[in-house]
């Protein structure tokens, strides 16, 4: 068992990480050239962002290749899958809605090298979560077809919102000693966010459902692994070997 | 990434002059040129003129963006975090040199849908080269260093092309062009000094690329037959065959610097030239991926009009939300 500061940089480090490698499906085949350069750009803050904090937790690239799915600690909203454009920036602004607070917060924290990282970040993730916000009200505010797969969009998200703000007895000690960020108290701004840019959107809020959560324990969705086997395959391949 | 203008070997080359240009005009042009003036969009040019670089840039564009798919094939297989985040960087830059070279085409009057409509039904061309398959992370370092290398040598001189905005664009994207060779270069280095799997990849990956790298360059001076003009209009500012002996002289002591074997065996130094002599080029390989026949270019194709057909709908979206901001802001 990890220490709780490596588990909590594991648990950044693999939600930028994982959501930074889903956007990079995107690279090329985006619905206009302005679009592929934006979501190209978020995926690039992310990968950086994954490289700062899962330095924290030990050799960044040997953590990102070489562990399995059981040692992943994102949560299972970013593993998702891309979908159309409308289920990725439903994704985007559940999930960067939240970072933004988080990073936030986390300037603040006792541990100098996460308050630094979140520092640098959470100007990124300001834009990331602009960005999102926008195409919301775009596609929810467009036509009749974007609006139903927006809808359909967040349908798909909706239930890996709440994992966001789950505290565990790994994270509690850290935010007694000021170095984590307690997530239960960002609800209320995040809700309020989500709810004023859905109306913007002229969308409903999505009806409650039963949370899907595990991620932050190694119990992932299927797509995880197969998200893994091919960041990992040259790793895998050739062990050993440095690039 | 460049391309020099594509043809098919057989299609016709058009007409010099489509329309009877008033004469005065086009020596006031002439002299303009060849004092090395730049022309802007506002200024009179020959139909000619117009159209050629229409379709050189376009082009260009076109090539920029396609090009944006054999590398986007190892962005989720990049081997280390820093390698990923260098590969995305320099992808989206060669988008943002796509969009800078779009632009640039718009000042000539032809809107960017009209091109890309041009190249999803094949009027328009793009570079040969990105029809070949990136089959192993080798490739990326072999693009970025052959393909931005010969692209940077085809792009230097158009810094002084006599179009204004293409010169201007060009300014900016020979910058960010010489870094990608440069990482690209690293890239083949470390594979070279790596272990046998690794040394084997990069010579293979040169031994694929090697070729169609020279023939970004163009066909021979002999075959090109609108290089004159574009020479004599400073579209070009030279022919196709010095470029290419230009990237050859440079990228021949790099493969040696690392151990790599140029795959050229009838390749030598010329003493009195001052220059390497090199073999044969099959130009009939080179024609036939002009005419599509390349090994991916069914695939490129289809990629990039799925994207831009499953993408409608977020267009229109867009565009009608747009619409209704503006409807709304009118009401006010
Ligand atoms: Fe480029
Ligand atoms: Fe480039």
């Amino acid at each position: 068992m990890t220490d709780g500061l490596t588990e909590y940089a594991l648990r950044l480090g693999d939600d930028s990480l994982i959501l930074g490698q889903r956007l990079g499906e995107w690279c090329g085949h985006a619905p206009m050239l302005e679009v592929d350069l934006s979501l190209t750009n978020v995926a690039l803050d992310l990968v950086g962002q994954a490289t700062l904090f899962l330095g924290i937790a030990g050799d960044a690239d040997k953590l990102a290749f070489h562990r399995d799915v059981l040692d992943f600690k994102n949560c299972l909203l970013v593993e998702q899958p891309n979908g159309d454009f409308a289920q990725t920036i439903a994704r985007q602004f559940l999930f960067s809605n939240w970072q933004e607070l988080l990073f936030r917060e986390l300037t603040q924290s006792r541990n100098a090298t996460l308050a630094a990282i979140a520092g640098k970040a959470v100007k990124e993730v300001a834009y990331h979560a602009r960005l999102a916000n926008e195409w919301m009200v775009r596609l929810g505010d467009g036509t009749a077809e974007s609006r139903a797969r927006i809808v359909n969009g967040l349908d798909w998200m909706w239930r890996f919102g709440d994992e966001l703000f789950d505290v565990d007895d790994v994270v509690e000690p850290l935010i007694a000693s000021g170095v984590a960020v307690d997530v239960r108290k960002l609800r209320g701004e995040w809700d309020q966010r989500i709810a004023r840019t859905l109306s913007e959107a002229t969308l409903e809020m999505p009806k409650p459902r039963r949370a899907a959560k595990g991620g932050r324990i190694g119990h992932h969705s299927e797509h995880l692994g197969h998200l893994l086997s091919e960041m990992q395959f040259l790793q895998r391949a050739y062990p050993g070997a440095t690039w | 990434m460049y391309t020099t203008e594509l043809k098919d070997k057989n299609q016709k080359s058009a007409p010099v002059t489509t329309v009877a240009e008033d004469p005065a005009k086009l020596a006031a042009f002439e002299a303009r040129v060849a004092a090395d003036d730049f022309i802007e969009p506002k200024d009179w040019m020959p139909e000619a003129y117009r159209k050629t670089l229409v379709r050189q840039i376009s082009q260009h564009a076109h090539s920029e963006v396609v090009g944006m798919l054999p590398e986007g094939n190892w962005i989720t297989r990049a081997p280390s975090l820093r390698r990923k985040a260098v590969l995305l960087a320099k992808v989206q830059d060669e988008g943002g040199h796509g969009l800078y070279l779009y632009a640039a085409a718009e000042t000539l009057g032809t809107s960017r849908d009209e091109m890309i409509e041009a190249l999803h039904t094949g009027r328009a061309k793009y570079s040969t080269i990105f029809n070949y398959p990136t089959l192993t992370w080798a490739d990326i370092g072999a693009i970025g260093w052959l393909v931005d290398g010969a692209a940077i040598m085809n792009q230097v001189p158009l810094q002084r092309t006599s179009y204004g905005p293409y010169a201007r664009a060009m300014v900016r994207i020979c910058k960010e062009e010489s870094f990608h060779q440069r990482q690209g270069y690293e890239i083949m280095m470390a594979l070279a000094g790596g272990s046998p799997e690794q040394k084997r990849m990069a010579q293979n990956a040169l031994d694929r690329w090697w070729w169609p790298s020279l023939m970004m360059f163009g066909p021979p001076d002999e075959n090109s037959p609108n290089t004159a003009q574009s020479v004599r209009w400073r579209i070009k500012r030279e022919t196709n065959d010095e470029i290419r002996q230009r990237f050859v002289d440079v990228t021949v002591p790099q493969a040696e610097a690392i151990g790599l074997k140029v795959p050229d065996p009838a390749l030598t130094w010329n003493e009195a030239r001052g220059s390497y002599d090199f073999g044969p080029i099959d130009w009939e390989e080179f024609y036939a991926v002009v005419r599509g026949e390349g090994l991916v270019a069914k695939e490129r194709m289809k990629a990039r009009v799925e994207a831009w057909e499953k993408g409608a709908w977020v267009r229109e979206a867009a565009n009608a939300h747009a619409a209704k901001r503006a409807h709304r802001a009118a009401a006010e």
